[in-house]
């Protein structure tokens, strides 16, 4: 690890100057993926304007029924929130199924979107990687890639995002909240992450020193019935090998709004915007959740060691929906 | 630069970045001069001499390292000491305070056989307390019942299990941990 | 020997060491103007450094030196070549340490690794295991000293004329011992003595070692394990850390401490070398066998042949007149392979086991039935008596303990929504190993004793239960029983490997005692200022040929749930019976028979690596990618063992328990898995990716 300066930020608009005076600069919130990866050498910023103090460790319910969640709240407090527990039942769940308890105290909001993605070659600097070193190629295409993408990839990149949370954020249809030299701005959770394309190297939308300051959590979802669940390979303490969020209201007998993203399947949460149209004015009955999620999941494209994740998603988001439409379960 | 064995030629980098920080550990205040890259792990083992906090990992994938930092317990190998200016840690070494007598939980894993080579242990140990904690003031855990009432959250077996997945053991001393946690928290 | 302390559940001795954080393990010794190295791994696969660019790493602040092979100490050739380091230019696996950075702090160590520039003349490489391989070999023996192959009356004939036959074949992917402490080293030299702390399972081969590489007395060397954080054979020799350590502070000629990173070490520690198994089993229509064939393929480095012996416990496990074990193995460019929990035995009764089920299944007969129709009557493959054979009595009271009577034996007969519930069972063997060792036992003026041994106390309780010999010995409270252990100061003795400690150090402490019990009866009035002391070797004793096949057994019962929606497989009770001669701790046997099993499920659904074809390293080498038991895969597991008064063993009558719980647990969970789905998975681990696919093959 190469040495760095360090600014601890006590202003929004000292964090920004900050980071415009240092080239190289990383904002640092829970650290728990930075710091990892700044051993790993994979990240190495010049200087760490650690934004941890700044007054956004908040959960705020606003006049309209929506939610504010600062960027610095941390992971096991929003899992926690009353309100969130309540109205976004899938949000908590999420965030639950995420990591272990030390990490989730650590870990913010804000951190949890920007983490980056497990692909080992990623994390190894002694490999090629078109997202860590653009140019370099990729080792998982011909390597080891069971945990790999199965939508949205590129010839360059076929790594996946880790995060829970984000999947359970974008199918509440969730805004993330950017602060930028050019004021602020929101994007919508779904959008927040790219797919790889020509540049894997770009995570997500966030400009060089954007910082995420909050997400929205909309009045349209809260109190829907939501879910979330995820497939890993051991009990607890382990990344998704496929997982999904659904959002599912359903009234007089048919699917009023339907929100469903996949986790582990693509370099973003995988919103499943074909399944949810299909849904949408139909009777929530198993053939039209079969129909809607084979429809969304024949986009997938399978590598050599990972077709088992799209029977998995199909399980996994029959599973969830068909258990949200039964009404007074899961809630 | 250490001792005549150093650079023989080359350009010296500029020496690393450093802060002056204030930490209260185990109850009392540290005042010291650490360098950027030195995470709160290597400052109690190298600086404070407080060998605890274990290095399984250094990645955050172990929870041997786990203390806790303002009652919280985080993986102490995962956070800059530098950001932690002004924080109270309390380590394995101060669970018991200035007491002769052992922690409770200490005294249970100790009773419940609840450890083998003790490498995980205190990771174990400061990991339980904050999870203890962290039920009674009513967080959920994965497998906690999202239609119980909110407040305190018992701690079955199961919810031992889930909240205390952070820390591994590779001797396999879990279902004893969790009797010892179970007698504690009754 | 009366027993009075010798079996009850003592607490351990270092306990409140471990629990309040102030048991120092090898990294943890304060020590001012102490350096840290850091090794810096080889990037290729297979070729020659080139040169080494040390000026950028030179140039960091902090950094003392960097040693590669162009300037790092010349040492003697090592009888273990993985030792070998920084010796010569030439890269046998990715991963192998090509230069250390030695430096005033670890961060200055951490930038000045990542700044050594590494220039290679790569060359192609192989790291691909098949059984059709044409490098395949068999060598002349596997690991243990066991003979590669074995063969009696013409198993092909007989498996050809059997009534019923099960050919298959089985996958054991590489598996890593990962204890929770790294290996770590730290060496420093006072005048002409070199001490040395360190991670190891045995600090008297350490010293040997040393001695030889560094051209030393061993009289000159001190090497001390006081507390080591679990090694599960990979601590079992020492390993190159402990090696690097000695050549920095030779170097530098200040004290320097080698941690290894966490994801160092499945290159250089040693790994469980996957193993290809085919068997066949032919029976009679009643289930008794006539013809076994248990063939094995491995891989081993280009450093040095190690085989594991998997095919081994088919020569021990049941009756067969014809019969045919077969080890080959493939040297390949990885890592090299080593020790790890009950070799041999662990992967090797996973297929034999798992292929034994298969058989009942063909047969329509019960497994546990079918195990004992097979009981042998003495070892099938040397005709030897056994010296007690507990097998039956473990499959039985485990059975009923574990309510098999009341099983559904049709596959896929119980479900819960989703979730489909089923049973399984498996025996496990493990041979009784015993090393000589030496031990002195002191009479104190103030009444209490001190005995000496240098055992190590790698988390199995070695302290307390030589304590517990001793006192029962002298006849005295275990409060009075003082014990050192963990330093080449004191009497020699063998290594915490191959289920050997208790028995190989309690003999000549029961010795020492014993004697000294005798001396202090005869001796006239209070014991003198400087104390008695009397010595023991159990040299010409411990290691005498015995006329009996000696081993432990044990049976295995598992309860899985599997998810039909996501093909994960949870254990959701697991119970284990062993019998493994006299039990001297019931306490910390437990938590031994407990963590075997533990990491028996561990094998059976989450552990496994993979060898990556195009790089050549293990794919998982960190904990969040090597998915070792978390608590919540843990259940209640439950140990218990039948009384075993075996007269052919040692003084203390225990055959040995490290190891045995590992064997047999993952062919039993994998069994549950068959019982609950009717889907016969036949590679490790039953990750929800294989069991979802083999549902799905199988339309369900």
């Amino acid at each position: 690890m190469k040495s760095f300066a360090y600014v601890r930020a006590g202003s929004l608009a000292e964090a920004a100057d900050a980071y415009a005076s240092h080239p190289g600069a990383r904002y640092l919130g829970g650290g728990t993926n930075l710091v990892d990866l700044m051993k790993l050498g994979v990240e190495q910023p010049t200087a760490l304007i650690d934004v941890t103090r700044l007054p956004l460790d908040e959960v705020t319910e606003l006049p309209d029924g929506s939610l504010r969640v600062g960027a610095l709240v941390r992971n096991s407090d929003l899992a926690a929130h009353p309100r969130v527990r309540d109205r976004y039942p899938a949000l908590s769940q999420a965030l639950l199924a995420g990591a272990s308890g030390q990490l989730r105290n650590a870990a913010t909001t804000g951190g949890n979107l920007l983490q980056r993605t497990r692909c080992p070659y990623f994390q190894d600097v002694s490999k090629p990687c078109n997202k860590r070193e653009p140019g370099s190629g990729c080792g998982a295409r011909e390597g080891v890639h069971r945990d790999h993408a199965v939508l949205g990839y590129s010839e360059r990149c076929i790594a996946t995002h880790p995060s829970d949370m984000a999947v359970a954020l974008a199918a509440l249809d969730a805004q993330v909240e950017l602060y930028g030299l050019a004021g602020v701005r929101r994007v919508h959770a779904a959008d927040f992450h790219r797919l790889p394309g020509e540049h894997p190297e770009r995570d997500t939308v966030v400009e060089p020193g954007e910082l995420v300051t909050g997400v929205l959590l909309p009045s349209a979802t809260a109190g829907l019935p939501s879910a979330y669940r995820k497939a890993r390979d051991r009990a607890s303490y382990a990344f998704a090998l496929a997982s999904v969020a659904v959002v599912l209201e359903v009234a007089d007998g048919v699917v009023r709004h339907a929100g469903i993203a996949f986790g582990a399947l693509a370099h973003r949460p995988w919103r499943a915007r074909l399944a949810e149209e299909a849904l949408v004015g139909a009777a929530p009955t198993a053939a039209a959740f079969e129909r809607a999620v084979d429809l969304e999941l024949s986009a997938a494209r399978p590598l050599r060691d990972n077709a088992y994740k799209v029977p998995l998603a199909r399980n996994l988001a029959l599973d969830v929906l068909t258990r949200l439409a039964r009404p007074g379960e899961d809630s | 630069m250490g001792s005549e064995l150093g650079p023989a030629g080359g350009t010296a980098a500029p020496p690393p970045h450093r802060s002056d920080l204030t930490l209260r550990v185990n109850g009392k205040p540290h005042t010291l001069s650490v360098d950027h890259r030195r995470v709160l792990l290597d400052l109690l083992r190298e600086d404070l001499d407080l060998t605890g906090a274990k290095k399984g990992c250094d990645h955050g994938q172990c929870g041997a390292c786990t203390v806790l930092v303002d009652g919280r317990r985080v993986n102490s190998c995962l956070l800059f000491a530098v950001v932690l200016d002004g924080c109270d840690v309390t380590t394995v070494e101060g669970l018991s305070g200035d007491g002769e007598e052992p922690h409770p939980l200490q005294r249970a894993f100790l009773e419940h056989d609840a450890f083998q080579c003790g490498y995980c242990t205190p990771g174990q140990i400061c990991s339980a307390v904050g999870a203890v904690a962290e039920a009674e003031a009513g967080h959920p855990s994965r497998v906690t019942d999202a239609r119980a009432p909110s407040g305190p959250v018992p701690l079955s077996r199961e919810e031992i299990r889930e909240r205390l997945s952070g820390n591994l053991c590779r001797c396999g001393a879990y279902p004893r941990i969790v009797d010892a946690v179970e007698d504690v928290s009754r | 020997m009366t027993a009075r302390v010798v079996g009850a559940p003592a607490e351990r001795r270092e306990g409140r060491e471990k629990v309040t954080g102030t048991a120092r393990y090898a990294a943890e010794l304060p020590s001012l103007g102490r350096l840290f190295a850091r090794p810096v791994p080889a990037a290729v696969a297979r070729g020659r450094v080139t040169g080494v660019d040390v000026s950028d790493a030179l140039a960091l602040p902090g950094v003392v030196t960097v040693l590669t092979h162009e300037n790092a100490p010349r040492l003697a050739e090592p009888d273990d070549p993985t030792l070998a380091v920084l010796q010569g230019p030439e890269v046998p696996h990715r991963g192998w340490f090509v230069a250390l950075v030695v430096a005033d702090s670890l961060e200055a160590a951490r930038a000045g690794a990542a700044a050594v520039h590494v220039s290679y003349a790569a060359e192609p490489h192989d790291v691909t295991l098949s059984a059709t391989h044409p490098d395949a070999y068999v060598p002349e023996e596997a690991n243990g000293g066991y003979p590669a192959v074995r063969e009696h009356g013409d198993p092909e004939d007989a498996f050809a004329d059997a009534a019923v036959r099960v050919d298959v074949g089985y996958r054991v992917p590489p598996l890593h011992n990962h204890p929770m402490e790294p290996h770590a080293s730290t060496a420093h030299w006072d005048g002409e003595r070199l001490t040395v702390h360190t991670s190891s399972q045995g600090t008297t081969v350490v010293r040997a070692v040393l001695a030889g590489m560094f051209g030393l007395e061993e009289e000159q060397i001190s090497v001390v394990a006081e507390h080591v954080g679990g090694g599960f054979g990979s601590k079992g020799t020492p390993r190159p850390d402990v090696v690097l350590a000695v050549m920095a502070t030779r170097h530098t000629g200040r004290p320097v401490t080698v941690a290894l990173p966490r994801r160092f070490l499945p290159a250089v520690v040693g790994h469980r070398a996957p193993t290809l198994h085919r068997l066949r089993l032919g029976a009679d229509t009643d289930g008794r066998l006539t013809s076994l064939a248990h063939e094995v393929t491995t891989h081993t480095s280009r450093v040095k042949e190690f085989v594991e012996q998997a095919a081994t416990p088919a020569r021990v496990m049941y009756a067969v007149p014809h019969s045919r074990t077969v080890h080959r193995v493939v040297p390949l460019d990885v890592p090299t392979p080593s020790w790890m929990r009950a070799p041999g035995e662990a992967p090797g009764m996973y297929a034999l086991e798992s292929a034994v089920d298969e058989l009942a299944e063909e047969l329509g007969m019960d497994p546990v039935e079918l195990r004992i129709r097979n009981e042998p009557e003495t070892e099938p493959d040397t005709g030897r008596p056994f010296s007690s054979r507990g097998l039956v009595a473990c499959l039985r009271e485990g059975a009923r303990r574990f309510g098999w009577a009341e099983r559904d034996p049709r596959p896929r007969s119980r479900a819960e929504g989703p979730l489909l519930l089923g049973t399984g069972v498996a025996a496990a063997t493990y041979p009784v190993l015993v090393w000589p060792s030496t031990a002195a036992a002191h009479a104190l003026p103030d009444g209490t004793f001190l005995v000496e041994t240098n055992a190590t106390d790698i988390g199995t309780g070695a302290r307390t239960v030589l304590a517990q010999i001793a006192a029962d010995a002298l006849a005295v409270p275990l409060e009075r029983i003082r014990i050192r252990v963990g330093s080449t100061d004191l009497p020699s003795a063998p290594l915490a490997g191959g289920s050997s400690g208790t028995a190989s150090w309690g003999w000549p402490v029961h010795e020492a005692c014993t004697r000294l019990a005798d001396r202090l009866t005869d001796f006239p009035g209070p014991v003198p200022e400087q104390g008695l002391v009397v010595h023991a070797d159990t040299s010409g004793t411990a290691d005498a040929d015995s006329p009996y096949a000696r081993h432990a057994f044990g049976a295995h019962f598992a309860e899985v749930a599997v998810d039909t929606v996501t093909g994960e497989v949870r254990v959701r009770r697991m119970l284990g019976v062993y019998a493994a001669g006299r039990i001297l701790n019931s306490r910390t046997a437990r938590s031994q028979f407990v963590g075997g099993m533990t990491m028996g499920l561990g094998m059976a659904l989450t552990e496994g690596s993979t060898m990556d074809a195009a790089f050549g390293d293990f794919t998982e080498s960190d904990l969040a990618s090597y998915h070792v038991p978390a608590h919540a895969d843990v259940p209640d597991i439950e140990a218990h063992w039948v009384e075993e008064d075996d007269p052919h063993l040692n003084p203390l009558g225990g055959k040995g328990i490290g190891e045995i719980g590992i064997v047999g647990t993952a062919a039993a969970v994998g069994n549950a898995v068959h019982h609950a789905t009717g889907v016969r998975l036949r590679e490790l681990p039953l990750t929800p990716d294989r069991v979802l696919a083999g549902l799905l093959e199988a339309g369900r």
